[in-house]
Order: C-alpha cells, then sequence, then structure tokens
C-alpha cells in the first residue's frame, strides 16, 4: 500500500498573538530601571503622590485600630496597594467617574470621598455613600466583579452622550475569574468604550493564590482576549502606575477605547479584619514582600532627588494624623441615621404598600422611649 | 384609535418614550436589527438608531449591569431579557444594585431602569422558555414588578415603568402577545403602577390573578356568571408594591376569594395575598382563600404543558368550591 502523500506546504500559519508589556521604572531600592516619564522629574507632583500614599496608610492603620477596639465593623485595608489607588485617584479627573471595589481609598480620598464617610460605611451606615465631593462615582461594591458591568454601563452613558469623560473600574484578581469581567471587557473591546479596568493584582482572592485562581500567565493577557490593550505595571512604583494609567486614560478620552492595566502589588494585611492571613501563608512570603512595598520605594527615591529627609517625613506622618484623627471624630461623633431612614430612600416615593411597616418602626421606637 | 395586539402596544409605547426623551435607550439581544424574537422592537432601531436601540452582546449579566449603570448616571435605559429563562443571571445586578442603589447612597444615585422579559407557558416554547418566576422578584425590597393583561394595558404600564424614577422588572406574558387585538390610543398616556384593577364588577366571589391567566379568570367568571354567580375580577397588575386594598374592599363585599396563578403553588405570589387576606381581611372571609396555580413541579415540555398550567374548569370548580362552603 502506497504511503499517503504529505502536503510539502505547510497550511498552519500564525492567524494572531500577543505580547505583554511589563512597566517599571523605580525597582525596590528606588534606584532608576528605566527611561523616567516626565512625572518622575517633578518634586512637587511626586511629593504630593507621596503625601496621598501616606495619608492611605495612616487611614488604614487608624481604621484598623478602631475595628479592634469595636468601634468600627468589618474593615479591608489597603495595605501595599496604596501606589496603586493614590495614581488612579491622582490622574482621573474630576468629571471622571470611578466604580470602584472596597479597598481602594487613596483613590476615592483623591476624588473628593473623605474619610469620615468611608468609616461611617464600614461603620454600618449608608450615608458613608452619600459622597459629598464625587456625586457621580458609584458606591463601594461588596460583590466581586459586579461594578464591573455597570462601569460598562456609565462609560457607554458617556460615549452616547458625546462626553470626553472616562470611566475607570477597580478591581482584585479574584474579580478576572468571573463571567461579569469577562462580559464586561467583551462589551468595553466591541463598543469601544471610554473605560479602563485597573487590576489590582495583589496575589491573594481571600485564600487562593492567583496561581490557584488561573492558568494565564498574565491577567492583563485576559483584555487581549477581549479584543483590546492589556499590560502589567509594577503596582508598587507608583511612577509606573501613573505613567501608564495616565496614558490609558488619554487613549480612552480620546476615542481610542478602552485598556486593561495590570498591577502587580501584594496584599500585605489580612483580606479583612475578619481573615487571618497566617491560615494560608507563610511568615517568609510576607516578609519578602514587605521589601517590595510603595511607600519606602517613593520615599527613597525622593531622598535620592534631595527633596525628601527624616524632617519632612515626620511632619508628613504627623499632619496625616491630625487629618485622620478629625476624620475619626466627625465619625464618632455622628449620631446614627433616624430608624426610619431606612424606608426613606428604598423608592423616590414611598409605595402606599409600605406606610404600615413604617408606622410600625415608629411605634415600637415610640414605646422604647417610654419604656 | 387603532386595534393593536399586546407585542404592539409594547412597540408604540417603547416609540413613544424614545421620541419623547433622549434619555430612553433600548438594549438587549437582537434588539436591533431584527426588531426582537418577539418583534417588540421592531422598526425601532431604524427610526432612532444603532446607539438608541442597542444590539448587546450575548451576556445577560452584561445586559443588565450595562443598564444599571447606565441608569445610575441618569439614563433611562429599557433592556430586554430575550426570555425569562436567561434572566436569572442578571438578578445579582437587579437584586444587589438596581433595587438598592437609591438606599445605599442615600438618594445621591437612582436607578430608572426597567428590565423587560416575555414570561410564562402555553406557547409550545422549547425547555426554559416557560416558566414564571414573578414571585422571586417581588420579594425583592425596592423593586416593581409589573406585569400587564391586556394591550391598552401593556402601553400604559410600559410607559410608567419607563417615567418611574425606579427599577422596574416588566414581565409579558407572552401567550396573549397576539392573542386580542384592543383600541389603544397612542398618545403617551400612562396608566398607574400603585393599583390594581378591577376588570369586572360582582358581589359573590373575587378572582384574583394577573397576566396571561387572566384570560382564563374572565372566561370562567363568564361561565359562573350562566349559573347565576357574580364574580369580581382584579388584575394586581403590579404586584410590587401591591395594592392590597382593592382586593381587601373586593373581598368584603364578596366574602370569597380565588387567586388564580400559572407559577408553582408554593411560595408563589397567590400565597403572599392569601397571607394578607388573614392578616387584614379575615372577619370579612366567608369561605378558605382557595387558590389554582400550577403544579409544583418542573415545567413540563410542551407535550405536557397542558396539563400544567390552570385552565378555565380548574377556576370555575375552585368558584363552586368556595361558594358551597359552610
Amino acid at each position: 500500500m502506497p504511503a499517503p502523500k504529505r502536503n510539502k506546504e505547510d497550511k498552519r500559519k500564525t492567524v494572531a498573538s500577543f505580547d505583554i508589556r511589563y512597566t517599571r521604572y523605580i525597582d525596590k531600592d528606588g534606584q532608576v530601571v528605566g527611561v523616567l516619564p516626565d512625572v518622575a522629574k517633578d518634586p512637587d507632583a511626586l511629593i504630593s503622590l507621596y503625601r496621598a500614599m501616606v495619608l492611605n496608610r495612616v487611614f488604614d492603620q487608624k481604621a484598623i485600630a478602631l475595628q479592634r477596639t469595636g468601634n468600627l465593623g468589618t474593615y479591608a485595608s489597603s495595605l501595599g496597594q496604596e501606589a496603586v489607588f493614590v495614581a488612579v485617584g491622582a490622574v482621573m479627573k474630576q468629571q471622571d467617574v470611578l466604580v470602584p471595589y472596597y479597598r481602594e481609598y487613596g483613590a476615592q480620598l483623591l476624588r473628593g470621598v473623605t474619610m469620615t464617610e468611608l468609616l461611617l460605611y464600614w461603620g454600618g451606615d449608608e450615608r458613608g455613600m452619600d459622597y459629598a465631593g464625587p456625586r457621580e462615582d458609584l458606591p463601594i461594591c461588596v460583590p466581586i466583579a459586579s461594578q464591573i458591568p455597570q462601569a460598562a454601563g456609565v462609560a457607554l452613558a458617556m460615549k452616547y452622550r458625546r462626553e470626553p469623560r472616562v470611566a475607570v473600574t477597580m478591581f482584585g484578581d479574584g474579580a478576572t475569574s468571573k463571567g461579569d469581567f469577562y462580559e464586561s471587557a467583551n462589551a468595553a473591546g466591541a463598543w469601544n468604550l471610554p473605560l479602563v479596568f485597573v487590576v489590582n493584582n495583589n496575589q491573594w482572592a481571600i485564600s487562593v493564590s492567583v496561581a490557584e485562581q488561573t492558568h494565564c500567565k498574565t491577567l492583563a493577557q485576559k483584555a487581549i482576549a477581549a479584543g483590546f490593550p492589556g499590560e502589567q505595571v509594577d503596582g508598587n512604583d507608583i511612577i509606573a502606575v501613573f505613567d501608564r494609567f495616565s496614558a490609558a486614560m488619554e487613549k480612552a478620552r480620546n476615542g481610542g477605547g478602552p485598556t486593561l492595566i495590570e498591577a502587580i502589588t501584594y496584599r500585605l494585611s489580612d483580606h479583612t479584619t475578619a481573615d487571618d492571613a497566617s491560615r494560608y501563608r507563610g511568615d517568609e512570603d510576607l516578609s519578602a514582600n514587605w521589601e517590595n512595598e510603595p511607600l519606602k520605594r517613593l520615599r527613597q527615591y525622593l531622598i535620592g532627588m534631595e527633596c525628601w529627609d527624616q524632617r519632612r517625613e515626620e511632619q508628613l506622618r504627623k499632619s496625616c494624623e491630625l487629618e485622620v484623627e478629625q476624620a475619626i471624630h466627625a465619625y464618632l461623633d455622628t449620631p446614627p441615621a433616624a430608624p426610619e431612614s431606612m424606608f426613606e430612600y428604598l423608592y423616590a416615593n414611598l409605595p402606599a404598600a409600605l406606610t404600615s411597616q413604617r408606622e410600625d418602626l415608629s411605634r415600637r421606637l415610640k414605646d422604647r422611649c417610654q419604656s | 384609535m387603532p386595534e393593536l395586539t399586546l407585542i404592539e402596544a409594547v412597540n408604540k409605547a417603547l416609540a413613544f418614550a424614545l421620541a419623547a426623551d433622549d434619555n430612553v435607550v433600548i438594549l438587549g439581544e437582537d434588539v436591533g436589527v431584527n426588531g426582537g424574537v418577539f418583534r417588540a422592537t421592531v422598526g425601532l432601531q431604524e427610526r432612532f438608531g444603532a446607539e438608541r436601540v442597542l444590539d448587546t452582546p450575548l451576556a445577560e449579566t452584561l445586559i443588565a449591569g450595562v443598564a444599571v449603570g447606565m441608569a445610575s448616571q441618569g439614563l433611562r435605559p429599557v433592556a430586554e431579557i430575550q426570555f425569562m429563562g436567561f434572566i436569572y443571571s442578571a438578578v445579582d445586578q437587579i437584586l444587589n444594585h438596581a433595587s438598592r442603589l437609591r438606599n445605599r447612597t442615600r438618594g445621591r444615585l437612582s436607578c430608572p431602569m426597567v428590565l423587560r422579559a416575555p414570561y410564562g407557558g402555553g406557547i409550545h416554547a422549547p425547555e426554559h422558555h416557560s416558566e414564571s418566576y414573578e414571585a422571586m422578584f417581588a420579594h425583592i425590597p425596592g423593586l416593581r414588578v409589573v406585569i400587564p393583561s391586556s394591550p391598552a394595558q401593556a402601553y400604559g404600564l410600559l410607559l410608567a415603568s419607563i417615567n418611574d424614577p425606579d427599577p422596574v422588572v416588566f414581565l409579558e406574558p407572552k401567550r396573549i402577545y397576539r392573542l386580542v387585538k384592543q383600541e389603544v390610543g397612542d398618545n403617551g398616556d400612562t396608566l398607574p403602577l400603585d393599583t390594581c384593577y378591577t376588570l369586572r364588577e360582582g358581589s359573590d366571589v373575587t378572582l384574583v390573578s394577573w397576566g396571561a391567566m387572566l384570560h382564563e379568570t374572565q372566561q370562567a367568571a363568564e361561565q359562573v356568571a350562566n349559573d347565576g354567580i357574580s364574580a369580581e375580577v382584579i388584575d394586581v397588575a403590579t404586584l410590587k408594591p401591591l395594592d392590597m386594598h382593592t382586593i381587601l374592599d373586593s373581598v368584603s363585599k364578596t366574602g370569597r376569594c380565588v387567586i388564580v396563578h400559572e407559577a408553582a403553588r408554593t411560595a408563589g405570589f397567590g400565597a403572599e395575598i392569601a397571607a394578607q387576606l388573614s392578616e387584614h381581611g379575615l372577619l370579612s372571609l366567608l369561605a378558605p382563600v382557595k387558590r389554582v396555580a400550577g403544579y409544583d413541579t418542573v415545567m413540563p415540555l410542551y407535550r405536557l404543558e397542558e396539563y400544567y398550567m390552570p385552565g378555565v374548569d380548574q377556576i370555575t370548580a375552585a368558584v363552586r368550591e368556595v361558594l358551597e362552603f359552610g
């Protein structure tokens, strides 16, 4: 039997390929490792970023202390991820809209959310989501990834109205496993939305590591599957996050469509105050990652630029502590909302079907006062 | 006045809303060039453009989430889920976000969106195309659940839902999409959302239903009238918030009540009405409240569908039963 003829011409060809860029300008010792962007040469800009990072960290430390002393509910910490949050908040314009998850206080504070509002939220008070500053920002979102399709809707509204605005949504590594993320990324690509996705890849979704979460080498490449660019930045290098996020924002604002930025960070804290990370990760991993933490890195770079010293550091810490203390006082001094408020904002106008339930609550309150 | 089917009335209401308010945007699967699989949006993309009548990727969580995001920024999205059987992945957005956004932000943001979906059995559709899970949505605080039962109602209630400042799940009984024609004035008039509608006045028994099952309910009322039984027929129309006053007033007059729904019996919306009747109307009742409902089975595929769906005979039998009690 004759052997089947072999087709000498190879019919296979590559029809698509991709690569993922990784950006870092400053290494963990504050040393320059690339051609620096302009922001890295502007001491005033860097110092204001540094101040926002320190404020984020001091707020975080004091919020945890409040929780440990019974003055705050479960709280999700920012520790170690401040560079990503602050860069996002600093680059966004006021008219843009942030669609957050639940630990990016550095971004929210720069957008005008107050620390008192954040404390009220984690202290069990809905008024903590009535941001006096960024009126159109979405509030903190707890169900993982469910804010991402909303961000697509916010961006679609901006595009529909032909406004030069950009929606930014942030989420963690775990969120990129959810359909909400994939569906939204796909739509952002299909509709060329003015939307920037920022993945805070802090290596842990509570106890599940990124390696257990996905077999993808990067999370940034998930954007490629949706038809738009994704890239990685060193999330502990605020100059890298600032630079690449700025480029993504500018592109989106100019009609260039979405970008996904995967910021590589490390969650130095427990998942929340209700978590104990020592159950699933070792001290060695943690202490190794403290070496990379973002505040130290920028501080060393600033010292290298000769625009920072111990005295200024101490002054900054003190001023941040004072600012946080004032917010804590305002939070602790805020009396609980009227119980009837649970009915007040349910609908624009309370339906007649609910008036008897509201009256029941009022009656219970009256009885309690009398007894 | 033109005579319209229910689906045509939906189309007219959507067209009116699009013409009246630039903030209204329609989105969903196949709503554009195709005009929707039931033709609810036929001709609308042609007339209002692809930005306002937007075909989405095939992703229900996305559709609902995008609608929440748009509504949070002041648009009035009207999103279509192709069949109720595909709505469940959108429930996260409805339950965790749409229905809570106003409350969570103390009124800073709101969610004036409508989620439309055809629902219910009786059209020999494939698997997952025939269920009635309206009670699930009626359980969610902060939401409105609206179900029209006629072309005129579909027009007026849908426009009211689009104008409403809060999220509305608008379930369309697809079995009666083309069953009857009715004169509908296409003048933008809305119908109130917080009220039941008395479709027929009577003095002996109150029949309460909604959606497609009102057709069987009204036929049953006709039949028992031949035997001298005077049945009042109430169309709930807005399941949430529920106008219990109309039902209680009627039962205080008749003393007897039969609730008819296609959905499974246990924890169906009829249970809520029966519970409220016993809480607030016990002394008016001359007989136990009776439910005529679907069985607590999985909705059978269509060869057995007719054995699942409550029919006129079951309703008339229930009427006689409550009249003969005591």
